[in-house]
């Protein structure tokens, strides 16, 4: 009952904020008088009171001057307004499982849209070109890339490309041909748009934005696989239709229609390639430049995130001042950085980044999403019925059959094969969202004359697939019962999944087959010798055993202080038992950390796909360890016995070792151990200090 | 070396046949083929294989071969070679429940027997210690201490799976079969062979 209330009373206090912003905003548009239209506040000295003009000779203690803060005041707006509606939208415990939060940003969007349009204002233009491709696109990009689980999209590598590139291309092309061939038909008055322009509104359509899906997946917790060709579609697909829609835009601007040749053509699918992969290893270089950046920022933690933002936003930009595709360049920038930098950082930077580019990234979709719900409360629509319903008609049914004939073929060759169901799922799953708005918005108006019906299909798409498919897609999951994935995570399938991994490559090794284990075995020896050692700070082999060993140990380290009061015979304990003499129990918090030991470390992406989600983070396994540890404090006595053999790094635990931490007896340990304790500040140590003190 | 140009040679025109009976392929090659434990041993890659042995060893165990004896083998012909292989079939569309069950229980035995290296019918504590510090073998720096304590912790959890309460000896075949029930080995044990019918004949 109480919590019912307590949710109640909270539904209440965010509409009531949430009304009092939009009064407030409200006001704001209405307010003011005379608009500047430029893009930068265009600050003019006022003549008046430099001269002191006839009207104004007394001092004002109150005035307003709205043009100065105008765009910063109504973005700084927007983003508020839509983060309480997503707060909102959270706390109505249905509503999330009824509709995907894109629904929410779009409707915000429109809100907020129809609230300009009514009080007849002109909003200010923050969506042009540069802005888009410079500011809002660089943080969704890089958050995707960043939060990409490595090993499933690299051991499904081969079909993921399959797929993302032939199916963008697939859609692309057949959507501009029908939609050309559509236009052909004189009664729908669309003769004047050529096939370059159905060309590029095809590939403009065929981007895919189907994070909604991806948080109906991991909700319904599919199978890996499946998340994985989503998630890599997704990745992949904002690069291939930037890279179209810009080859299609150098079509359309070489003046004349009648002068592409097919050499042109062949220059373009060149001009595909050439930027696609060039793309990739210009982020690659970046990346390993940014990792042995950060191999020496320890003295300089704080510069840490700067570092690695900075470097994926100068890969990004790089690319672009060659033409080539900065989406690719950031996404592999970021896959690269990843693993080498979270060796390197300290603990509070890999937490800042990962929330800083959560942040940026919600912070940009919010921005476009409003931006598009502006535009669809507007005046710059133009409704062709025909265009319109057949363009939705053939974004379905071009998904639906590329799906279907290019798995048809990439089943042939995997080892997993998808099934009709799962197939289904994924051409269900073809939402639109920002980025096709994005890329329609952007036309240049000049080359396309009735740009205004492209937006106004676009849009319709939008909303049919967001708000339709979306909330349409959890159901259908849930009903066709996809295959589930095996959440479980126990040290026992951690060995032998691994037993399996080299099981499976020693068999290889035996038939002289090759496959993407081994592959991967190479990378990883090769990685080893020459990679890390290069890229990782005071790397020895498997210093990501290492690090988060200590980190263990602290944790472990503190529950040993708690029970060094009783410390008596540490060795003996159970020697005498014979065989069975680990029969006792281990205490739920170190076999935690065993796990993690292993989880963490030697399998190193072991990680399950982290949530997909632009809006929420999981949340730091560290800090719940270190909550559970404080929570065990009390529950801690019975554990007196099980210390000594049991534990590897806590060799005879005497209070005066518990004191200085002790380490494994290694080699080059003891020089290492003022640094790491430095490093830990945030969570061990702090408590191990408290403890300490007893 | 010898074994394994043999091995891939007859993979080959095995992988190229698409049809023929086990009798037409195997006698001619049955004879003069035998292989023992110094070829695998020089296999190349398969030195940087941390469970290298085991994996030699399962080779030769008898128990993979469906010999009714114990103990292992010291030279495997082809055919036992094929029928080690044949663990490792991938799934076929068409089999029914009943097929893929036993499909799953003999490969989740062939990995049983991996573990289990005395023939006792139990992976014990310190066979589990083994492998997992086979496992970790790969690794100088974490010691065999570390590994000993996982494994440790690894048959807790099993035991607390299997039957908390009882003085555990050791995990049978039914508790890993119960450990094993999530997770997906027909997909994870295979190797893709070319053509599989010639494997097929081997039962």
């Amino acid at each position: 009952m109480g919590s019912a209330t307590l949710a109640h009373a909270k539904l209440l206090n965010w509409l009531l904020s949430l009304s009092s912003l939009v009064c407030c905003s409200a006001a704001g548009y209405v307010d003011d008088p005379n608009l500047s239209k430029s893009f930068l506040p265009h600050y003019e000295p006022d003549q008046g009171d430099a001269v002191g003009s006839s009207q104004d000779t007394r001092l004002h203690v109150f005035t307003v001057d709205y043009d100065y803060v105008q765009i910063p005041y109504e973005v700084t707006l927007w983003i508020l307004f839509a983060s309480l509606a997503k707060i909102g939208f959270h706390l109505y415990h249905r509503l999330p499982r009824l509709m995907p939060e894109s629904c929410i940003l779009i409707a915000i969007g429109a809100l907020v849209g129809a609230i300009i349009f009514a009080s007849d204002h002109k909003s200010p233009p923050v969506m042009n070109t540069s802005i888009y491709f410079l500011y809002l696109l660089p943080p969704i990009i890089l958050e995707e890339g960043y939060f990409m689980p490595t090993r499933p999209f690299f051991e499904n590598f081969g079909s993921i490309l399959w797929w993302s590139v032939l199916g963008s291309l697939v859609n692309s092309f057949g959507i501009g041909l029908s939609l050309y061939g559509v236009c052909q038909i004189e009664a729908f008055g669309l003769t004047d748009l050529d096939l370059l322009q159905n060309l590029l509104f095809g590939s403009m359509i065929s981007a895919v934005d189907p994070v909604a899906a991806l948080v109906v997946f991991e909700e319904a917790s599919v199978n890996e696989q499946l998340y994985m060709m989503i998630f890599g579609e997704s990745l992949l697909n904002d690069g291939i239709t930037v890279v179209l829609y810009n080859i299609f835009i150098a079509f359309t601007q070489m003046h004349r229609y009648e002068e592409i040749e097919s050499i042109d053509v062949f220059a373009g699918f060149a001009r595909f390639f050439v930027v696609g992969l060039g793309g990739v290893l210009f982020g690659i270089v970046f990346g390993f430049v940014s990792a042995l950046m950060t191999r020496f920022t320890h003295n300089v933690s704080a510069i840490e995130p700067l570092l690695v933002f900075m470097f994926s936003y100068l890969s990004y930009l790089s690319a672009e001042t060659l033409y080539i595709s900065g989406i690719l360049a950031m996404t592999a920038c970021a896959v690269t950085m990843k693993k080498y930098v979270e060796e390197n950082v300290s603990q509070n930077s890999y937490t800042t980044i990962k929330y800083f580019m959560k942040m940026l990234s919600s912070v940009s979709e919010t921005l476009i999403f409003v931006f598009m719900g502006v535009s669809t409360v507007g005046k710059n629509h133009e409704w062709n019925w025909a265009f319109i319903c057949f363009t939705l008609l053939f974004c379905l049914v071009w998904r639906t059959l590329s799906v279907f004939a290019l798995f048809y073929i990439s089943n042939k060759f995997r080892t997993y094969p998808f099934t009709f169901k799962d197939q289904l799922i994924i051409s269900y799953s073809g939402l639109r969202g920002a980025s096709s708005f994005s890329l329609a918005f952007l036309l240049p108006v000049n080359l396309f004359p009735r740009k205004n019906l492209f937006i106004t299909a676009t849009l319709v798409v939008i909303y049919f697939t967001v708000f339709i498919q979306g909330i349409t897609i959890g159901p259908l999951v849930r009903y066709l019962d996809v295959k589930k994935t095996n959440k479980k995570e126990s040290i026992n399938e951690e060995i032998h999944v691994r037993l399996m991994d080299h099981l499976k490559a020693g068999i290889e090794d035996i038939c002289g087959h090759w496959s993407h284990y081994q592959l991967r075995d190479k990378f990883k020896k090769f990685d080893n010798k020459y990679l890390k050692k290069i890229l990782i700070r005071g790397h020895q082999p498997k210093s990501s055993i290492v690090s988060l060993y200590k980190k263990m140990e602290i944790k472990l380290a503190i529950e040993m202080a708690e029970s060094a009061m009783k410390i008596s015979n540490s060795s003996t304990a159970s020697s005498q038992r014979g065989r069975n003499e680990r029969a006792h129990r281990l205490s739920p918090a170190e076999v935690e950390s065993m796990r993690d030991v292993l989880a963490h470390n030697l399998y190193q992406v072991r990680q399950r796909a982290p949530t997909y989600n632009r809006h929420n983070l999981p949340t730091n396994t560290n800090e719940k360890q270190a909550q559970e540890i404080l929570i065990r404090r009390q529950h801690s006595l019975r554990q007196s016995c099980r210390k000594g053999n049991s534990l590897p790094w806590g060799r005879p635990a005497r209070t005066t070792e518990v004191r200085y931490l002790s380490l494994p007896q290694g080699p080059s340990q003891p020089t290492r151990r003022k640094t790491r304790r430095v490093a830990f500040t945030g969570n061990g140590s702090a408590l191990l200090y408290i403890l300490l003190q007893q | 070396r010898l074994c394994r140009q043999l091995c891939t040679k007859a993979m080959t025109p095995l992988s190229q046949k698409s049809s023929g009976t086990s009798d037409q392929l195997h006698q001619p090659r049955c004879v003069c083929f035998l292989c023992s434990k110094e070829n695998f041993d020089s296999i190349p890659d398969l030195e940087f294989n941390p469970i290298r042995g085991k994996i030699v060893h399962a080779f030769f165990d008898k128990r993979n071969l469906r010999q009714e004896s114990d103990g292992l083998a010291d030279e495997i012909n082809f055919e036992d070679f094929l029928t080690i292989m044949s663990y490792f079939r991938p799934i076929e569309m068409n089999m029914d429940e009943e097929q893929l069950d036993r499909f799953r229980k003999e490969k989740l035995k062939f990995l049983f027997h991996m573990y289990d290296s005395d023939h006792d019918g139990k992976i014990t504590l310190q066979e589990y210690r083994n492998v997992v510090e086979e496992l970790l073998s790969g690794n100088p720096h974490l010691e065999k201490e570390s590994a000993r304590s996982i494994a440790d912790g690894a048959m807790m959890e099993a035991a607390s799976i299997c039957g908390p309460d009882q003085v555990y000896e050791g995990i049978t075949f039914e508790d890993f079969l119960k450990m094993w029930q999530g997770i997906d080995i027909e997909t994870k044990m295979h190797v893709r062979f070319l053509n599989m019918e010639t494997i097929a004949h081997c039962y």
